[in-house]
């Protein structure tokens, strides 16, 4: 399967254009107009739940269902989102222009920012209740999960085969049906694999999500999360043990019973007829398959949407001409509608800005998240020296490769504060500095995307081309310089970019790491976010996040995108 | 002068584990030998092992058993003076047409300056002068193989090993590049001592092998040696160029007459049954049963009018054959009252004589049909008779025949099957 990376490469050109600057003034609008409401709400909940939670591991299996509902829940969410907001995108040119650079910011946007800037929003929607700080954990998780779905079903739409979509318009298919016999299929397989990473994610932030403290409001939900964070708390090492078996379990059900049966139904709306793996055998699907009840279940349901095609009229079977003049005005009421939107925006930003921070405080942010730049840079160069020979070598041996995927996929789920135990006591009793030790925490989650984006494009290499290195007897180095590391390029690229963007994002819980009493702190820009959160400082806050999300997307624009598309052009093969 | 021998493979045999555990056996006593100044052709259907054996050659797999060797010496590994092109042309996309033919010469570690010089004449030989720093995605599929060629000759090997080089090609690229080659190798412009060609298509075989090895399949084996006394440039049009054709065709078809039906006895649930569409059974059927050949026809000439290749028209033979809806004899296929019948009837009589055809000469449909009819839900999983077949043969093997018998019992509509569940019924799918 091809596996595009979490970011807009249509777009062909480094610099922002007008619509990418007006996507980065509406969403820091947001954030700020979120933070402005926050700050309002005068005495926040903190007497919603005082109550420690229990580490007695009988426990465990009632909090992990409450975690693994929530993120279903999320998934949902972020299903439904894809469908709408990717949707819109992709089928209005006028729509697409500002959703696209607008998806590109909001994925640079660290996902713990939006924690601590919605928390108080979703609080106060249900005050007093634990419904609101549930809304908010469903949310951070919504948004550790829903922007590179909505990525992959965007460029899926985006390049369904035109004869596909004429041979739906010639039997009259409306755009609803096209959209659920067409589109939906043909981007299925992409999308479900993104889901699965999507989980990931939302694992690396389960203790974020639950456990949710900001300024004077601590809430602890009942789940996975809140109880590492509470053996983190009193440093219990075999809390943090069981926690880590729960999640293996909560995981493996994940896989058995959502994702197994979902890659193996998805197989047949794979395009591609050769070279074609045997898809994983899914008990679920057999069983789901075979079973009576099921169908009787799913038969109403087909009904409705068999119905909901009738409801519009079938489609004409030629494109509507579209009239240029109100195409024109159309177009310009949009520009200007935008602008205005963008304008109040800027002038929002402008005054929550001035209000407290200083040029100083920008320099200040900015240079520490340079350090944070130059953490980043330095360990994906290491993972990438350290992964892309070991994936290649596995990649090579299917045997290997089927044993090292599902476990590479579980660490990357990993969340890093059950590292914490560890990290701490090596630092401590070596007497190490934290500036340069906690760092490896940034890459640990991420660095699997590497090795498994580059084991996947070694299993990609084929056959002859490998039997043609032999036959000529290329061996060694050369073979690596000639033969493995282009070949494994671009999916490199691909994974290097999912790793790139996900250690920004777990620097706000790497670059602060505590155990029990002690404390250990790194210089730069997630402990900055991370500091602010704690204090309920807004300002600083939303500055940090502007800060980092202008370094994420700078990194995109100038580094990878310009790289992604060197690999497409030199290295793809076929 | 006596000619040395380049090649001489003896007994080799090669299986490949199978995932349900045991073995497949894909070569077994295969001998061949290469001399010096010849050319000789693995002739067989695609699946028979050909690959394979030009696989172990090159030294890319070994064998289980048997030995090869090259000017002597034991096989073991890729050894220098034995090249190989490939039939998807295996050029490397991120590497330029000069990078790609040097790529084998940096291997040698030689000079650079003798790395570029011996490349462009490479380059020049083959007819691609202009194209060195062309990458392999801008240039067309006989271009590529031009390339493919080029760098394996490059390395000035003793043999030349060629996997179906022309059958990623349309018809006039293919011709063009074979007739080239040939001149260059029969003007000893090439490199090499001697070249051994994989291929299917028999005619490609006659028009350039001065000798022909006839392959069989499951497992894998040389089964008759043929040698083409022609000189070249030979003419596809010539008499004995057609004789040749014919006599090879003769030659499988009596093979695999022999191999299919050991006299008389009647097919049993142990028999593997290639997979052929229904539609190619009814497309030679009707062929066959139209002027001008009027329910008889020569193979050769038929298989040329329907445009198909040997392996693909020889299972479609043996099918009609099976289902008595025809005979082969000798080169030639010749209907049955059936089979007439067939060839005149409309859809609906034409499912029911395939119908009875299945039902009487597949015991393996019967049988299904008879599971069905006795159960009362009417429906069995596939499992179920895939765990009988493989008491018969291979997974594999069980594996096809029970898709070839799910579309023939589909067209027939003597039960139906779905895909989802994996169950086979008599009900119509809803």
């Amino acid at each position: 399967m091809r596996i595009l990376p979490p970011v807009s490469i249509e777009a062909r050109r480094v610099l922002p254009s007008r619509w990418d600057l007006a996507a980065a003034a509406l969403v820091l609008g947001f954030i700020v107009l979120f933070a402005e409401a926050s700050r309002s709400v005068v005495e926040p909940l903190s007497t919603l739940t005082r109550e420690r939670l229990s580490l007695d591991p009988i426990n465990l299996p009632g909090y992990a269902l409450r975690t693994a509902l929530r993120m279903l829940l999320g998934l949902g969410a972020s299903l439904l989102f894809t469908f709408t907001y990717a949707t819109w995108a992709a089928k209005s040119p006028r729509a697409g222009r500002l959703l696209v650079p607008v998806l590109d910011i909001l994925q640079s946007v660290p996902i713990l920012g939006f924690l601590s800037i919605t928390i108080v929003f979703f609080l106060s929607l249900a005050p007093g209740r634990i419904l609101g700080a549930e809304l908010a954990a469903v949310f951070v998780i919504f948004t550790s999960q829903a922007w590179n779905m909505a990525f992959s079903f965007y460029q899926s739409l985006r390049t369904v085969p035109t004869e596909m979509t004429e041979a739906g318009r010639v039997f009259g298919l409306n755009a609803w049906a096209r959209f659920w016999r067409i589109e939906v299929p043909f981007a299925m397989p992409q999308l479900i694999w993104n889901m699965m990473v999507s989980m990931s994610g939302a694992w690396f932030f389960v203790v974020a999500s639950e456990a949710i403290s900001v300024g004077a409001t601590s809430i602890a939900l009942p789940g996975v999360g809140s109880y590492i964070a509470e053996a983190t708390r009193e440093s219990s090492l075999p809390s943090i043990f069981w926690a880590i078996g729960t999640m293996l379990v909560v995981i493996l059900i994940y896989d058995q019973l959502l994702f197994r049966p979902l890659v193996a139904w998805a197989d047949r709306f794979r395009i591609e007829a050769e070279g074609a793996d045997e898809p994983p055998p899914a008990w679920v699907l057999t069983v789901l398959r075979r079973s009576q009840l099921m169908d009787r279940v799913a038969a109403p349901l087909h009904q409705l949407m068999q119905w909901s095609y009738q409801l519009t009229p079938r489609a004409r079977t030629a494109p509507r001409q579209a009239h240029a003049l109100q195409s024109r005005l159309g177009d310009g009421a949009w520009v200007v509608l935008i602008a205005m939107i963008v304008i109040y925006t800027v002038w929002r930003i402008f005054n929550f800005v001035r209000a407290e921070i200083s040029f100083h405080d920008v320099l200040y942010a900015a240079s520490l998240g340079f350090i944070t730049f130059l953490r980043v840079a330095v360990l994906i160069a290491i993972a990438s020296a350290i992964w892309t020979p070991v994936g290649i070598y596995i990649g090579l041996r299917p045997h290997l490769a089927r044993i090292v995927q599902p476990i590479a996929q579980f660490f990357a789920a990993f969340p890093v504060n059950l590292l914490f135990p560890i990290v701490v006591l090596v630092i401590v009793t070596l007497g190490l500095l934290p500036d340069v030790w906690l760092s490896p925490l940034m890459v640990l989650g991420t660095q699997w995307y590497i090795l498994f984006n580059v084991i996947a494009g070694a299993s990609a290499l084929p056959r002859e081309l490998r039997d043609a290195a032999d036959n000529l007897q290329v061996h060694g180095w050369l073979w690596w310089r000639k033969v493995g590391l282009p070949g494994v390029f671009p999916y490199y690229v691909t994974g290097a970019i999912t790793a790139s963007g996900g250690s920004w994002n777990a620097s706000i819980v790497a670059e602060v790491v505590s155990w029990g009493k002690t404390t250990l702190r790194a210089h730069g820009l997630g402990a900055y976010i991370d500091d602010a959160t704690i204090a309920g400082d807004y300002h600083r806050i939303v500055l940090g996040i502007a800060v980092m999300s202008f370094y994420v997307v700078v990194i995109n624009r100038v580094f990878w995108r310009p790289l992604y598309d060197y690999a497409e052009r030199k290295f793809k093969l076929g | 002068m006596a000619t040395q021998t380049l090649l001489d493979v003896h007994d080799v045999r090669r299986s490949f584990p199978r995932p349900g555990g045991g073995e497949l056996l894909v070569l077994e006593g295969v001998n061949l030998t290469l001399r010096e100044g010849e050319i000789v052709g693995l002739l067989g259907r695609s699946g028979s092992g050909k690959s394979t054996l030009l696989r172990l050659i090159a030294g890319l797999a070994r064998p289980q058993g048997g030995s090869l060797s090259y000017m002597g010496q034991p096989i073991e590994g890729c050894a220098n003076g034995i090249a190989m092109v490939f039939q998807s042309f295996a050029l490397f996309p991120w590497l330029t047409v000069l990078e790609n033919v040097q790529l084998g010469l940096e291997a040698l570690h030689l000079d650079p300056k003798e790395i570029r010089a011996r490349a462009l004449a490479a380059i020049d030989l083959i007819g691609l002068d202009g194209y060195e720093s062309a990458y392999p995605r801008e240039l067309s599929g006989g271009m590529r193989q031009r390339v493919g060629f080029a760098r394996a000759l490059v390395v000035h090997p003793n043999i030349l090993l060629m996997d179906e080089p022309f059958s990623a090609l349309d018809v006039l690229t293919a011709e063009n590049l074979r007739t080239d080659f040939l001149e260059l190798w029969k003007n000893g412009q090439l490199p090499i001592k001697g070249v051994l060609l994989v291929t299917h298509n028999i005619e490609e075989a006659v028009l350039m092998c001065d000798r022909v090895l006839l392959f069989s399949s499951n497992p894998g084996k040389v089964v008759t040696e043929l040698k083409i006394d022609l000189p070249h440039p030979r003419n596809r049009t010539d008499v004995k160029f057609e004789d040749y054709v014919d006599q090879i065709y003769v030659e499988m078809t009596a093979r695999r007459v022999e191999r299919t039906r050991p006299v008389e006895r009647p097919t049993g649930m142990g028999t593997i049954l290639t997979h052929v569409s229904p539609n190619l059974i009814a497309g030679l059927i009707e062929a066959v049963a139209a002027k001008p050949y009027d329910g008889k026809a020569d193979l050769p000439d038929i298989a040329s009018d329907l445009q198909l290749e040997v392996d693909e028209l020889f299972p479609v033979a043996e099918a009609i054959q099976m289902l008595r809806l025809g005979e082969l004899e000798g080169g030639d296929i010749k209907l049955s009252h059936m089979g007439k019948r067939f060839a005149e009837g409309e859809l609906n009589e034409r499912k029911e004589i395939f119908q009875r055809a299945l039902m009487s000469q597949v015991p393996l449909a019967a049988h299904i049909r008879r599971v069905l009819d006795e159960r009362a839900s009417h429906t069995a999983p596939k499992r179920r008779f895939l765990d009988e077949l493989e008491d018969h043969m291979t997974d594999d093997a069980a594996e096809e025949t029970l898709g070839t018998i799910v579309s023939w019992g589909r067209f027939a509509e003597l039960f139906s099957y779905d895909d989802e569940s994996e169950m086979l019924s008599l009900e119509n799918p809803s």
